[in-house]
Order: structure tokens, then C-alpha cells, then sequence
């Protein structure tokens, strides 16, 4: 090749490399560009987005109370089968009987957060919640039920 | 200056003088041959975990995170923490790997690192072995490191150890042309290969400002050339488990594995004191001419920390170096050595005879 | 570093022809996928992949599920363009349905792909690089890409998978702080986008290998169906976003980006450059977003009418087809995804003839093959 363009292509390139070597300089004597979060240590302070699907939770308020009434629809629209929803029959203050939550299974070593129970539930009971630190040495304890004991449902809900 | 921390000398012949005097001269040498030895392999080992210790510092702030921050203060002794674990794992043997031959090859690499270091000054006085040859020997030496390699690679009864130790090996060689070379165009400027009568006549300036354009490509072409002598940066294709060859030290585990990573460390801490020797002063303090009250300043720090800031400096570019770049493949990288490096330090060569015939240095 | 670490299948007997099996575990992000190299000395004769470890019936599993079950399946078929692939079947269910979304709903399914296709190619550039020998640029692209995945996690929820499409427009609303994060995110990632070109892209080691090497040409990108960035690469303008654009795509300005030269140096200034590309679309798009429903009224059940469906999407990585077949019930009787890396896949064993077994990596990464979209 012609003398010229060896040339060229030698500063050229010295050229390029040095540009790269700027960048990465940069970067060493910058170090608060660092973005590592201490995971462990800042759990106190670590606050997750409102959105986040952590797992998906039975909403309870301050008194306990649920507004899940049994109506297996979540159950229905889960594409894996992640929700067993067990009813039982309760008699009601007016003396109707009608079908009320015995327990609300929830899978969570299948669930895949498509969140198409939440969206689907006529009385809004489920929503995720932000927990994430599921790491279990007994499968079993990843089946957990999402109604809290002693819990009744809410008054005034269809 | 004056006061020991500015000239060893003074030290080490009153050490001498007390052993001379209370044993035969006889023993006396051989205590003293003893006490060095442990000395250096002490300072070796130190100089290596910390090296690891600070490659994985300044890869990790290069790429935005924090490294080895767990293991004692801001990590401080995570290299001890792995060097316990290479010590207690087991030394797999190859059934039908060349028994002495398979033993023998880290030992070369090591002692080959060992005795370049040996010769590397540190301060005024504090230096293992000063030859009147001391450049020439630091080449001829580190060039039995290739013997290692080559012994690892095929003594391992690998196809793909031997394919990789066969390109490292091509690889080392092809280099120390390049690395000679540049050596010898500083020699032409100094007029000496005595490493301590370099830094001498750097009192008044390094020779990196004395010799202006040849010395700037020559430690252009040191650099590039040094890293690729060591296997490291952009050049350890033999070693990065890559494309079809495992490198030559995949068979290797436990305490001779440890070995070989140490001893790449260790060229490379050579390598960038050899740099600082012969192109930044070694020890000896940035003075300019004769401007006597900025040199007086300046002799304030002593010598060996002016080494040891200005070999970090250069291992901080070596290590830059293999973060910021792809690897180049072996052909690339022996056309950079033969059609580049190699051309362009010959005309170097001319260049500086040229410049010292004419007296056109400072 | 890592690069693809190296089984020996069979070991060459005599002379110099050698089978190497690339096993199916690589040490870089690629995904489960064994090639079978046939070598000649240094120079590789044959590529063969074998495919399929990864594979899990999405499609058949489609057959049981009703149309909103499935938008959580197709996230896990190319995950890196998650939102691409939801709104593909989403498409498709509306166009069966003639239901037409508000244009709310348009511009913020446009602006979330666009975000995704940048989270993509950041990932895919990383990840290339990483397998050249440069570890740098994983972390810087990781830590741009975080950004992005921010935004998404305020209004999704999700980091990866988010099933935030769904038939008639999307599960909630976008959250307040969306279009400030957005606009917060296009000067910084500009900023970045310099600094790559500097650390990778100009750089002559980096061309030296990549330039050159895997030589497609349009012909043969066209006979064998390759789309998107790879196809693209080699002058084969297929950007479904302009030969049939969906959502917001015929409201907004851009560039479709052709190389003709066909090597890898080629394919990856197509991403680099797609990459500004996306940020230009939502620059147009973030200030507008018209107010309106974020989801249309659907029936509690979804019942295609008999017949075929069709639509076809721009992914990160390709063309993305999705053809439904309905018989009316409430499942889909056959649902069928074309996916572009299994095109884009066939021609690795073309380009790769002739070329060291040190540019495989190359070639590989500039492809851009997410595996679990071969397998689905």
C-alpha cells in the first residue's frame, strides 16, 4: 500500500484508540458516576416503584378486612392455574346464605405476573405488592394463602 | 538530601561492614545472600497480591462499580482470600501429561519473572543486582519466560493447549523485537546500559523531555510492544479461552496456576519499572535544568516514592489499556508488530543516532 | 474473558479437519444454542446449529388459552422486545375484532416500543462488544439501560416481562411521572450514544475485526427472509414501521437505515444508527399524547370471528408475524408466530463459509440471535 495512506491509517487509528482511552479515563477519576447499590445494607431505605409486581396480595385494611368474596373469576382468568380458590357457604346477617372465602390459594412459584387476576376481579381485592425477597429453601412455603387469619370481608361489598 | 530515606547506601554498608566484622567473609556473603533473597521473594509476593488487589479496583471504577469491597476494609484482602483458595485446591494430574516437564513449566515462568526483578531499581542504593549490562540482561532474561510457556502448553497433551501456547509463543517473540529495539534507541541517547548510571544522568532532566520525538516514539512503541510481551491487554488472545484455543495454562490448577497468573503480574510491574527507569527517571525527582530552587522542592519526596508513583502511573496505562480495547486477533496482531512496529522502530533508530551525532538533545 | 468456551466433539484424526462442538452453555448472554463447526485448519467449512433447547410449545400451549391469556406467553418468546411482541397479538385481535383504539393508546404503544428497541440494541451492543474482548461497554449500556427499565417499572411494574399490552389497549394508565422521566432520560441517553462512539465505534481494533467479515448480500438477505437490522445491514429495506406502518408509526417522521456494503461493521452501525432513530420518533411523540381512554370497552369474553388474522410487527430483531386462525370459540384454533431470528439464524452457516473460526464471534454477535425466539 501506498506510503500515504500507511500513514493515514497509522494516525488515524493512534488517533481512535487514544479517544478511547480518554473515555474510560474519565471514568476512573470520576468515581461518583458509580451507580452500585449496596443491596444488602440499604434494605432501610430501599423503596420499590408503587407499580412494582412483587407477588400478588389479598388487599387487608387496618381491621382486618378483605374484599375477596369468593367468586373464583381470578381463578378463571389465570392462564396456569397459579389461584385455587376454596368457598365455603356462610349465612349472612340478613339470613341469606351465600358462597364466602374459605381460603385463597396462591401458587407463587408459577405465577407469571401478567396480572390478569388483578384486573379481573369485580370487587378489586387483589392487588401486587412490592415484597421480592422470595428466596425459600422449601418449595411448600412458596404456596401461600393470600386470606389472613381471622380476616372477614369488608362490609358493603357486593 | 541526606538522612537514609534519601540514600540507601549509606544503610546497606554499614549492615555489610557489621556482619563482615562479627563472621568470616565467607559467611558473611552468604548471610547476606540469604537475607535478600527472602527479602525480595517477601516483597514479590507482596507487590503481587496487591497488584491483583488494585487491577480489580481500577477495573471495576473504570466500568462504574465498586469491585472487592467485602473482604476486609474496601476489600484489602480479597487477593489473600483467593490466594488461600488456589493453595487448597487440588492439583489435578494429567494422565498422560510429560510428569516433569508439566512440573517444571511454572517454575521456568516464575523464575524468568523473578530475575528481571531482581535488577529493578527502587532508590539510590536499593537495588538487587546492578550489571554494567543491566539492559541487555533484563531482555535476555525475560525472554527464558517464553521456554515456559511453550513447555506448558505442550507438556500439558492438549492439541488446543499446544495450538494456544504455539501463538502466545510467536506472539512473545515476535515483540521482543520490538521491545529491544526501543531499549536500544534509549541506549544510543544514554550512552550506558548500567541501569543506576541512567537514573544518574537524569539528574537534570528525564530522558523523555531530553529526547524529545525519538524517545516519545520510542516509549510509544515500549508500551505497545511491553503489553504484548506480557500477554495482557488487547493481546491475551491465548489466554482468554477464546475462539478455538485454550490457552496454554488451562490444564494448570491450584498453586502452579497461581504461578503463571503471578508471574503475568509481575512482567508487568517490570515492565512499567523498566519504563519508568529508562524514560521517567526511575527514582530520581523531576528537576529541570538548573532551575535549583524547583529541584530543591522537588528532592523534598524521597526517591522511592517518586518510583513507586511513577511505575503505578504506567501499570494504571497498562491496565487502561486491556479495559478499553477489543482483543485483536492473531493475525492482526502479528501484522501490527511486522508491519508496523517493527519498520517504525528501525527508523526510530536512525532518528536517534541521528539526533546524538548532531547533538540535537537537551 | 469470557468468550464461547469450547467443547471437543470429535477430534480431528488426520490432517486437519475438525468437528468443534460450540455446546449449548456459552459464558455471554446468548441463550441456549449448540453449533456444530465443521473446521478446515483455521477456516470453518460448515456452521450447524442445533436448536431447540429452549423450546416450550408456546403455540400449542396459545390453543387452550383465551386471547388476553395470551399475551403473557408472548412476552417469553423474544424478551428483549417484550412490549413489540404483545402488541402484535394485541393488533391482531383488534383488527379481527374492527375495533379501533383511541389514538392515547397508540402514541404510548409506540413510545414504549421505541424505549424497548433502544433497550434492546443497548443489550445486543454489550454484549457484542463483550464477546470482542471489551468488558467496558456491558456496564456502561447495563447502566443506561437500567434507566429505561426504570421507566417502565413506574408504569408497568415489570423489569423484563411486563404483559402491559392487552386486546383493546393497555392495563393501566401511564403513570404521572412517565413523560418527565422520558424527556429526562432522551438528552442524557444522547450524551451516552456519544461516548459509545468514541469507546467502541471509531476504534480500529474494532473495525479491523468486524469489517469485512460475514458478507451478506441483498439477494441472498432476500431468499432467505432476513429482516430487521441484519437484513437491513445488506440493503434490504423491510422496516415494517414503513412499508406498513401500525399504531402511531404513519404520524411520525424517520429514517429507515440502509447499509449496502453487508459485513458486520455494516449490521452494527444499522442498530447504532436505529438506535438515534427511536429517539427522533419519541422526541415526536412524548409531548403530544392525546388525552382519551387508555382501554377500549371489550366483552368479559373475546370471540373472534371465524376466519384468518393477520399482523405483522417490527421487533428489535426482525419482522415478527403473528397469523391466528379461529374457528369462533373462545381459544384460537392456531396461532402461529414467524419469528425473524430463526431467518435470521439460516444464514449463519452462509456467511460463515470461508471466514476464521476467530470470526464467528463476530459474526454471531452481530447478528443478534435471541435464542428462546428460534426455539418459542
Amino acid at each position: 500500500m501506498g506510503l500515504k495512506s500507511y500513514l493515514s491509517g497509522l494516525f488515524k487509528g493512534f488517533y481512535s484508540l487514544l479517544v478511547g482511552l480518554r473515555v474510560t479515563n474519565s471514568y476512573f477519576f470520576h468515581p461518583s458516576r458509580i451507580v452500585t447499590q449496596q443491596y444488602p445494607e440499604n434494605r432501610k431505605t430501599l423503596k420499590m416503584f408503587e407499580r412494582f409486581k412483587g407477588e400478588v396480595i389479598l388487599v387487608h385494611n387496618e381491621n382486618n378486612e378483605h374484599r375477596c368474596t369468593g367468586c373464583g373469576i381470578c381463578e378463571m382468568n389465570c392462564p396456569n392455574g397459579s389461584i385455587e380458590i376454596i368457598s365455603k357457604m356462610e349465612t349472612g346477617e340478613d339470613g341469606k346464605k351465600r358462597k364466602a372465602i374459605d381460603k385463597h390459594i396462591y401458587h407463587l412459584s408459577m405465577c407469571t405476573f401478567c396480572g390478569l387476576c388483578v384486573k379481573s376481579c369485580p370487587s378489586k381485592a387483589l392487588a401486587f405488592g412490592n415484597e421480592f425477597e422470595h428466596a425459600v429453601f422449601d418449595r411448600a412455603k412458596l404456596d401461600k394463602v393470600l386470606n389472613k387469619e381471622g380476616s372477614v370481608l369488608m362490609k358493603g361489598v357486593e | 538530601m541526606q538522612g537514609v530515606l534519601y540514600d540507601f547506601t549509606g544503610l546497606i554498608q554499614s549492615i555489610d561492614a557489621v556482619f563482615r566484622a562479627s563472621m568470616s567473609d565467607l559467611w558473611a556473603t552468604v548471610l547476606e545472600y540469604a537475607i535478600i533473597g527472602i527479602i525480595y521473594l517477601v516483597i514479590y509476593a507482596l507487590i503481587g497480591l496487591f497488584l491483583v488487589y488494585a487491577e480489580r479496583k481500577v477495573c471495576a471504577f473504570i466500568q462504574v462499580r465498586l469491585g472487592p469491597n467485602r473482604v476486609g476494609p474496601k476489600g484489602f484482602f480479597q487477593t489473600i482470600a483467593d490466594f488461600i483458595k488456589l493453595l487448597l485446591k487440588e492439583n489435578i494430574k494429567i494422565k498422560n501429561a510429560d510428569g516433569v516437564l508439566f512440573n517444571l513449566a511454572p517454575f521456568i515462568v516464575i523464575v524468568a519473572s523473578f530475575l528481571t526483578f531482581g535488577t529493578v531499581p527502587f532508590a539510590k542504593g536499593l537495588q538487587g543486582i546492578d550489571l554494567n549490562i543491566g539492559v541487555f540482561f533484563i531482555m535476555a532474561v525475560s525472554s527464558m519466560g517464553v521456554v515456559g510457556i511453550l513447555l506448558g502448553g505442550w507438556s500439558s497433551n492438549s492439541k488446543y493447549s499446544l495450538i494456544g501456547a504455539m501463538r502466545s509463543g510467536a506472539q512473545i517473540v515476535s515483540y521482543e523485537l520490538s521491545v529491544g529495539l526501543s531499549l536500544v534507541t534509549m541506549v544510543i541517547l544514554t550512552g550506558t546500559m548500567q541501569l543506576s548510571q541512567i537514573i544518574e544522568l537524569q539528574s537534570d532532566g528525564w530522558f523523555i523531555f531530553k529526547g524529545h520525538i525519538p524517545a516519545l516514539i520510542s516509549l510509544i512503541i515500549m508500551m505497545i510492544a511491553g503489553t504484548a510481551e506480557i500477554n495482557r491487554g488487547p493481546f491475551d488472545l491465548a489466554e482468554a479461552e477464546s475462539e478455538l484455543t485454550a490457552g496454554y495454562h488451562t490444564e494448570y490448577s491450584g498453586i502452579k496456576f497461581a504461578f503463571f497468573y503471578l508471574s503475568e503480574y509481575m512482567n508487568m510491574f517490570v515492565v512499567s519499572a523498566l519504563v519508568a527507569t529508562v524514560f521517567f527517571g526511575g527514582w530520581m525527582p523531576l528537576h529541570i535544568g538548573s532551575w535549583q530552587a524547583f529541584n530543591h522542592i522537588m528532592d523534598f519526596i524521597p526517591p522511592i516514592i517518586w518510583f513507586i508513583l511513577k511505575s503505578f502511573a504506567l501499570m494504571y496505562v497498562i491496565m487502561l489499556f486491556k479495559w478499553t480495547f477489543p482483543r485483536l486477533r492473531i493475525d492482526q496482531l502479528l501484522k501490527l508488530e511486522w508491519q508496523y512496529l517493527l519498520p517504525i522502530s528501525l527508523f526510530n533508530v536512525l532518528l536517534m543516532a541521528f539526533v546524538v551525532y548532531m547533538k540535537w538533545y537537551f | 474473558m469470557a468468550e464461547e468456551f469450547v467443547h471437543l466433539a470429535v477430534a480431528g484424526t488426520e490432517g486437519q479437519d475438525l468437528e468443534i462442538n460450540m455446546g449449548p452453555q456459552h459464558p455471554s448472554t446468548h441463550g441456549v444454542m449448540r453449533f456444530v463447526v465443521k473446521l478446515k485448519g483455521e477456516v470453518v467449512e460448515s456452521v450447524q446449529p442445533h436448536c431447540g433447547y429452549i423450546h416450550r410449545g408456546i403455540e400449542k400451549m396459545c390453543e387452550s388459552l383465551s386471547y388476553p391469556q395470551i399475551i403473557h406467553l408472548t412476552d417469553r418468546m423474544d424478551y428483549l422486545s417484550a412490549h413489540i411482541n404483545n402488541e402484535a397479538v394485541c393488533l391482531a385481535v383488534e383488527k379481527a375484532l374492527n375495533i379501533e383504539v383511541s389514538d392515547r393508546i397508540k402514541y404510548i404503544r409506540t413510545i414504549i416500543a421505541e424505549l424497548n428497541r433502544i433497550a434492546s440494541h443497548l443489550l445486543w451492543w454489550s454484549s457484542m462488544c463483550m464477546d470482542m474482548g471489551a468488558v467496558t461497554p456491558y456496564f456502561y449500556a447495563f447502566r443506561d439501560r437500567e434507566k429505561i427499565l426504570d421507566i417502565f417499572e413506574e408504569t408497568t411494574g415489570g423489569r423484563l416481562l411486563y404483559s402491559y399490552n392487552c386486546p383493546g389497549g393497555l392495563m393501566n394508565d401511564i403513570h404521572p411521572n412517565f413523560q418527565k422521566r422520558v424527556k429526562e432520560f432522551i438528552p442524557y441517553f444522547r450524551k451516552s450514544f456519544k461516548e459509545y462512539d468514541e469507546l467502541v465505534t471509531g476504534n480500529v481494533i474494532f473495525q479491523n475485526r468486524t469489517m469485512g467479515i460475514g458478507l451478506l448480500t441483498r439477494e441472498q438477505a432476500i431468499a432467505y427472509g432476513v429482516t430487521g437490522p441484519a437484513g437491513r445491514g445488506s440493503g434490504f429495506a423491510c422496516d415494517v414501521r414503513k412499508r406498513a406502518p401500525y399504531s402511531a408509526y404513519d404520524k411520525v417522521q424517520f429514517n429507515e437505515i440502509l447499509y449496502n456494503e453487508g459485513d458486520s461493521f455494516a449490521r452494527y452501525k444499522v442498530r447504532m444508527d436505529e438506535m438515534l432513530e427511536s429517539l427522533k420518533i419519541i422526541e415526536q411523540l412524548i409531548d403530544n399524547i392525546p388525552e382519551g381512554s387508555y382501554v377500549e370497552k371489550m366483552k368479559a369474553v373475546i370471540k373472534l370471528p371465524e376466519g384468518e388474522y393477520f399482523q405483522q410487527v417490527e421487533t428489535a430483531r426482525g419482522e415478527l408475524v403473528v397469523h391466528i386462525i379461529s374457528d369462533g370459540n373462545k381459544t384460537p384454533y392456531r396461532v402461529k408466530f414467524r419469528s425473524p431470528c430463526l431467518s435470521t439464524l439460516s444464514v449463519m452457516d452462509l456467511i460463515s463459509r470461508n471466514q476464521k473460526i476467530a470470526d464467528l464471534i463476530a459474526i454471531g454477535g452481530s447478528l443478534d440471535l435471541v435464542i428462546p425466539d428460534i426455539d418459542r
